[in-house]
């Protein structure tokens, strides 16, 4: 029976290609999961992504900050193998992922989990068809097997005590609860690396706080890389051990909180102090 | 010298540059039609070499029949009935003016087989079940859910289009064959209860002018227009770029580049095969 793989390092995908000799990059560091080295993107005549440099740190929450169309969902895909890069390199443990094929990168995907931004659970599913979507497509796992992970993970991420959570569908959760089980469904096939996309948009402020610790605790409960997308500057920093902001097309910024916080560099301090989380420079101090 | 001359093209003459642009300004009809048809037909290729790749998913295949099939029959047996009368009616007006009224079985019996069958039922479909392919996929797109179909490394078209295209083109000749049963009753009691027609005569010339031709005529051009209608439909809903309102435009084109398509399709494929079997005389 084909069963779902423990989390585990895996070795180079067959056909990828392998770095120069001595490139630091070709080994797996036990610090960078993911190293992303000069990767460029063109629709058309717009350049989205201009030589991107970014390194992911293992098992921590890594933030990726910047405005709205600076190409922060589009570097997230590029993570991910959705969108193929007009050149540059992502090493995943590694392996340079840019070369490899369709089939090749369905595997790598495994290794991925997603948490969109609106959840983009399926509308003609109920919950527990939702979550065990990544199971049925590709394991073949009795009914049994995936009903105690399904259960599992309900019970872990606090939604067993919705009332009739299992058959509800869709359109009748909240907005947290949506994002709660667009999470369940990313974590069902123990992924590595979590990606969530803007995961607090939409949301008011305790709800916001919500996904928050919800982010921090599967990150702890679950040992997984995390790579979150945001405008949120209070999220952020409440959440993020290391924050890289992504501003015209470039990673401009990339540190630990209190290193980014103290940045002089002008997109940053604008995004920083418009966001309210701090007074601008010259601002009478209350 | 290589970066010298990328950064200063040859000059091209002021005769050759109008040549340029007449023949871009003459070519663009031409590449808007191929293109037009070459991502359709770049998916519906997609979607057929899905067919015969793993995993098979018999249950969205089953799903597709019964939302594209029985859930369309009652709109198909109401417009059947109701075609089938009024072609009885028509016929028996034209043929009352040489005495010939008897001939209306034959008459209508040829006509809903070849076209009004196949015809009817694609616009039905269309209206219907096109619409609702281009909506959901469209609302899929919007939101989200076809990027996360690919996160599970599922291919789309295989899991989305394919199981939709090939309902459609196999459910379409059944639908036909429906709509042609309902619409000779249709016709049957117009002609026998209003019109007070011989029931022999009517079922007589009905059955000397009707051949199984007819209806494999009828039932080829079912397919084709469901492969049309749903490719269409499909097409639409699974490249929507933007919101709502984008959603019900691709909607929109869907109903009508489906009905078109079977409107036009149908000229040349009755040409083809009145070529392939001409009229009895």
């Amino acid at each position: 029976m084909n069963q779902p793989p423990e989390p585990t390092s895996q070795p180079p995908a067959p056909g990828a290609i392998s770095a120069p000799p001595g490139n630091p990059l070709a080994q797996r560091d036990e610090r960078w999961q993911i190293r992303v080295r000069g990767l460029n993107k063109t629709f058309g005549p717009q350049h989205v992504l201009r030589g991107i440099d970014l390194d992911i740190e293992r098992g921590r929450t890594n933030i990726i900050i910047g405005g709205s169309g600076q190409g922060k969902s589009v570097l997230m895909k590029h993570l991910m193998g959705l969108l193929h890069p007009d050149s540059g390199e992502i090493w995943v443990d590694g392996v340079d992922v840019v070369p490899f094929s369709a089939a090749e990168m369905g595997k790598l995907r495994r290794k991925f989990g997603m948490v969109f931004q609106y959840a983009a659970l399926f509308d003609s599913m109920n919950v527990v068809e939702n979550i065990a979507f990544p199971l049925i497509e590709r394991y073949k796992l009795s009914r049994d097997e995936i009903m105690e992970r399904v259960r599992d993970l309900l019970r872990r991420l606090d939604l067993e005590n919705v009332g009739g959570i299992e058959k509800k569908i869709p359109p009748e959760l909240s907005g947290g609860q949506r994002k709660r089980v667009g999470l369940a469904r990313a974590l069902i096939d123990r992924p590595e690396i979590l990606l969530y996309d803007e995961p607090t948009t939409g949301l008011d402020p305790v709800a916001t706080k919500n996904v928050d610790e919800m982010i921090r605790r599967t990150a702890d409960d679950f040992g997984v890389t995390s790579v979150v997308i945001s405008h949120d500057m209070a999220s952020t920093f409440r959440i993020g051990d290391r924050i890289s902001m992504l501003a015209e097309g470039k990673i401009v910024v990339t540190g630990g909180p209190q290193e980014v916080l103290a940045s002089r560099h002008p997109a940053l301090r604008e995004f920083i102090e418009t966001s309210g989380l701090v007074a601008p420079e010259g601002a009478p101090q209350a | 010298m290589t970066s010298s001359s990328a950064e200063n093209p040859p000059e091209i003459s002021p005769v050759e540059r109008r040549l340029r642009a007449a023949l871009e300004y003459l070519s663009a009809p031409i590449m808007i039609i191929l293109n037009y048809f070459g991502e359709r037909a770049i998916m519906l290729g997609n979607a057929m070499a899905a067919l015969f790749r793993p995993p098979f998913r018999l249950r969205l295949f089953l799903e597709q029949m019964e939302f594209v099939g029985v859930g369309s029959i009652p709109i198909i047996a109401l417009v059947g009935f109701f075609s089938g009368a009024v072609s009885a009616q028509q016929a028996i007006t034209a043929l009352r003016i040489f005495n010939q009224e008897r001939f209306v079985g034959a008459t209508v019996g040829i006509s809903l087989a070849q076209e009004l069958a196949p015809v009817f039922t694609g616009l039905m479909i269309t209206a219907r079940a096109g619409s609702g392919m281009a909506t959901e996929l469209g609302s899929m797109r919007i939101t989200e859910q076809i990027d996360a179909l690919s996160t599970f490394a599922v291919d789309p078209i295989q899991y989305l289009v394919t199981p939709r295209v090939i309902a459609t083109t196999l459910i379409m000749p059944i639908m036909g064959m429906v709509f042609n049963i309902v619409g000779l009753l249709g016709a049957y009691l117009f002609s026998i209860y209003f019109e007070h027609i011989d029931l022999g005569q009517f079922s007589e010339q009905f059955t000397f002018w009707t051949d199984p031709k007819d209806y494999i005529i009828g039932g080829t051009k079912a397919l084709v227009f469901g492969l049309t209608l749903s490719v269409a439909a499909c097409y639409q809903g699974f490249n929507v770029r933007g919101g709502a309102k984008e959603v019900g435009l691709a909607t929109t084109r869907a109903v009508v580049a489906g009905s078109v398509s079977i409107l036009v399709s149908d000229y040349f494929l009755i040409d083809a095969f009145h070529i392939l079997w001409p009229y009895k005389s």
